[in-house]
């Protein structure tokens, strides 16, 4: 008996596309934590729900078909179970698709799991004249049975009681439920014996399950029976034997003869529990996939599909993004107004606004591009694009589910190139997925976004969409191309199997759309307000120090002072006037604002006005000159400035340069460090980054687009450089260093230079 | 009469019933999880845009294969139907 104190802890378990997320959803609301197994980096959804007064833990685990040992989920959520042993598992089914369901359901069974089924769907299931008997199906099971609908939240009371009345009985001793046929049942039972001396294994695992695994010859418990010396021997012979025995009676592994034994029981369960028309029939779902997956008009609707995203996410961005760019513009007003000049409000302003400014100002647009990627995850039409694409992708080397990681990656704009390297976890083969790993950083991430945006609106503004969706055609060309170079070298081999599921086409649910959306944006901002905030900060400093000398600013101020009296000298007006003109040029050569109009200080003469605004110029390139040569001097500057040598030849000032090293951190780096760049110089500047740019003479379209270019291309962010020496190790993350720098210097010559010959875009 | 063929030489809509997977290890173990067992009809759903990987709809789901993983999934068909 457990105590009345303890708190609960569930599993939820399923297939992928059973609605797991729904449900779990569903009963834990908002009370939810995502954080990584320890050690790996799959996702581990944890949350809880209060029921009658008692606090139940939910672990999500990742949805598997199997409990086998080819995946790392499929290991995560075996391990979980047996180390963790949770009170309860509550295994998600979709009844529309009992059959391949129950698969894994048998699987925690013979694991011993105690086991909560819940029928989810149902609606589906009785739509397709499915007619589940539940009780019948609890009976034969022997585990109790809850039909749902976890979307409309059907069935969740009832699912909430069973746990907690399961939850104060004491677990059944779990018995053997299925035969696997003669030889193998006794097999599996010699082995339990010899494992029953074992205290290691007895203690941590259910015997029957470990022996089964052992016929099964899965290759994590077979290392750990080889570690057993005599024993262990043992049952390695007893395995050979039985696997050499049913090769020759029935022509098969035995693991094959298992799965077909497990199936031939689920046949058997469904034919008492289940009535239906077993004729094959076209649902919606197959009548639209002979649409969206044909030949011709499938790969159509791709590329319109992909379109309609930019085209959505831009529209629907365009006023939360003017409103946040006026919110900072108003703050950066407010602190210069209350602070008095000096290093404070420079950090403030320069570092922190701008900078963060800069990241969160982007945010409306991830958020929409983040909703757009959860309707296309939670409509299915995901699948559709793996399943289209991968002849495709085979061609260069990769995979179907490459897809997944690049389209998660930016191949469609707005991931990330971190999540992205992750999900590459669901390719199998190793070359396959270290090249989808080397190939997704040159996908168009979010952090990439603010970059394209901020060149688009500045020179590009009338075909936004257009220019998102050339660079996206651009980025894949480059990424398929490297991949296919990749495959044919450094990492030859052949392509690995392609079984998956197209799940039915689903209406998606605006709280999961919201939740997905949410979870991402959070993660996004996370990023800008940390890394970020203190990547601005040092970028500040380094933009900032070491100031010119004294002597070098004196000589500027002088020089300065020189130009108004020279200019004074030469008009001729009454003395009364000519102070007043005196006081006002002097203030603007010290620094201060022109505060009004030349003409309200009683100048009328068109001739003295014209001379008055030539001191002014003359004034404004004193202090553009001293501006330029105090970024020089600070120690980004310098480094800056070492590089124009090779970056010049592309078009590239030390600026820039600045701005691309501080990109190596982090992307959204980038535009806070042009910003700091360029607007260091004059504070006042109250203009908008795209227009600043469009106004410097130092843009133009051409070297907007190389930028782009070299953007879209250059070494991967720091995030990413990690996660990929998590995932590859050291070696690949050098190579990747190596080749992406190699291929955005020659791509960004090219396009510079062929720019240049044919006068394109200056 | 009925006559046994390898599920890549299958044309789209045809319908046949699973006889033998000639295949080990995990590709094996993948197809067979996924409900590909002797004695489970199916029927080829359709074929992704370049011809493969071909979909086809067993038990109650759609299941993706690339040809030559169907190379090894032995299919007993109508004759007629070919």
């Amino acid at each position: 008996m457990k105590s009345r104190e303890k708190t609960i802890t569930i599993a939820l378990a399923g297939n992928p596309n059973s609605g797991k997320s729904t449900l779990f959803n569903a009963l834990t609301g908002s009370r939810q934590h995502v954080a990584n197994y320890p050690g790996i980096t799959v996702e581990k959804k944890t949350g809880w729900f209060q029921h009658r007064e008692r606090e139940i833990h939910v672990v999500d685990l990742p949805g598997i078909y199997s409990l086998s040992a080819y995946s790392i989920e499929e290991v995560i959520a075996r391990e979980f179970l047996i180390n963790e042993s949770p009170d309860l598992v509550v295994d998600i089914v979709d009844a529309s698709n009992l059959e391949r369901n129950l698969y894994l359901t048998v699987q925690l069974l013979e694991l011993g799991s105690p086991l909560i089924l819940a029928l989810n769907m149902m609606d589906m299931a009785e739509a397709m004249d499915i007619r589940i008997d539940t009780h019948r199906l609890s009976e034969l099971l022997g585990v109790p049975v809850v039909g749902m609908v976890a979307r409309n939240k059907r069935g969740i009371d009832e699912l909430m009681d069973l746990i907690l009345d399961m939850s104060r009985e004491s677990p059944k001793p779990s018995s053997r439920l299925i035969s696997y046929g003669r030889d193998l049942d006794e097999a599996i039972e010699k082995i339990s014996q010899l494992l029953k001396e074992e205290p290691e294994i007895r203690d941590r695992y259910p015997i029957e399950w470990f022996a089964l695994k052992c016929v099964e010859r899965d290759k994590k418990i077979l290392k750990i029976v080889d570690r057993l010396g005599d024993r262990g021997r043992k049952i390695r012979e007893i395995v050979e034997r039985v696997a050499h025995h049913i090769r020759i009676t029935l022509e098969e592994d035995p693991e094959s003869i298992i799965a077909d034994y497990r199936y031939g029981y689920i046949a058997g369960i469904i034919q008492g529990a289940v009535k239906r028309k077993s004729e094959f029939r076209l649902n919606l779902s197959d009548k639209l996939d002979k649409v969206l997956t044909h030949r011709f008009i499938g790969p159509l609707f791709m590329l319109f599909v992909i379109y309609l995203m930019y085209d959505f996410t831009f529209w629907a961005s365009q006023a939360p993004l003017e409103l946040l760019d006026k919110t900072f513009s108003v703050l950066g007003d407010i602190v210069n107004r209350i602070l008095p000049e000096g290093d404070l409000r420079s950090l403030i302003i320069s570092g922190i606004i701008d900078g963060v400014g800069g990241v969160l100002g982007f945010v409306p647009i991830i958020v929409f591009m983040f909703f757009s990627i959860a309707v296309l995850e939670d409509t299915g039409y995901m699948a559709r694009m793996a399943y289209m694409m991968d002849r495709v992708l085979r061609w260069f080397g990769l995979h179907g589910n490459s897809m997944l990681a690049l389209i998660i990656g930016g191949g469609i704009s707005g991931g990330c190139a971190v999540p992205g390297v992750l999900a590459t976890r669901t390719l199998k083969d190793t070359k396959e997925r270290i090249a989808t790993i080397l190939v997704v950083p040159f996908m168009n991430c979010g952090a990439k976004l603010p970059i394209y945006a901020l060149f688009i609106s500045a020179f590009f503004e009338n075909q936004r969409a257009k220019m998102m969706f050339i660079i996206t055609m651009i980025s894949w060309v480059f990424s398929l191309i490297s991949a296919k170079i990749i495959r044919v070298t450094v990492l030859r081999g052949p392509s690995t199997p392609f079984v998956m599921e197209l799940p039915p086409y689903r209406a998606p649910t605006l709280k999961g759309l919201l939740i997905h959306t949410w979870e991402r944006t959070w993660q996004y901002i996370k990023k800008a307000g940390t890394i970020i905030l203190a990547i601005s900060i040092v970028m500040w400093a380094l933009l900032s120090y070491p100031k010119l000398p004294e002597g070098v600013i004196k000589s500027y101020e002088t020089k300065r002072l020189e130009i108004v009296k020279d200019s004074l000298r030469k008009i001729d007006i009454a003395p009364d006037i000519k102070v007043r003109l005196r006081e006002y040029l002097l203030r603007y050569a010290k620094g201060g604002p022109l505060k009004e109009r030349p003409e309200n200080i009683g100048i009328k003469d068109p001739e003295i006005e014209a001379a008055l605004y030539r001191c002014i110029e003359k004034l404004n390139s004193s202090f553009e000159s001293e501006a330029q040569n105090r970024i020089r001097y600070t120690i980004a500057g310098r480094i800056g400035s070492f590089f124009e040598r090779f970056t010049r030849y592309m078009g590239f000032d030390y600026r820039v340069n600045i701005a691309l090293i501080g990109g190596v951190t982090a992307k959204e780096v980038i535009v806070s460090t042009l910003a700091i760049a360029f607007s260091l110089g004059d504070e006042e500047n109250s203009n908008s980054l795209p227009q600043s740019i469009r106004n410097d003479p130092f843009w133009n379209p051409l070297l907007s687009f190389t930028l782009l270019i070299f953007v879209m291309l250059y070494v991967p962010c720091l995030a990413t450089l990690i996660v990929m020496k998590m995932e590859s190790g050291w070696k690949w993350v050098a190579f990747s260093i190596f080749y992406s720098l190699t291929i955005a210097s020659v791509v960004s010559l090219i396009v510079f230079n062929m720019g240049r010959l044919f006068h394109l875009g200056i | 009469m009925k006559k046994i063929i390898s599920m890549r030489k299958m044309s789209v809509y045809q319908r046949g019933v699973i006889k033998k997977i000639n295949a080990e290890g995990e590709l094996g173990m993948r197809i067979r999880e996924m409900g590909l067992v002797p004695g489970t009809p199916i029927v080829i759903q359709g074929k992704a845009p370049l011809k493969d990987p071909v979909a086809l709809k067993v038990k109650d789901f759609t299941l993706t294969l690339r040809n030559n993983e169907a190379d090894h999934i032995l299919v007993e068909v109508d004759e007629e139907d070919i």
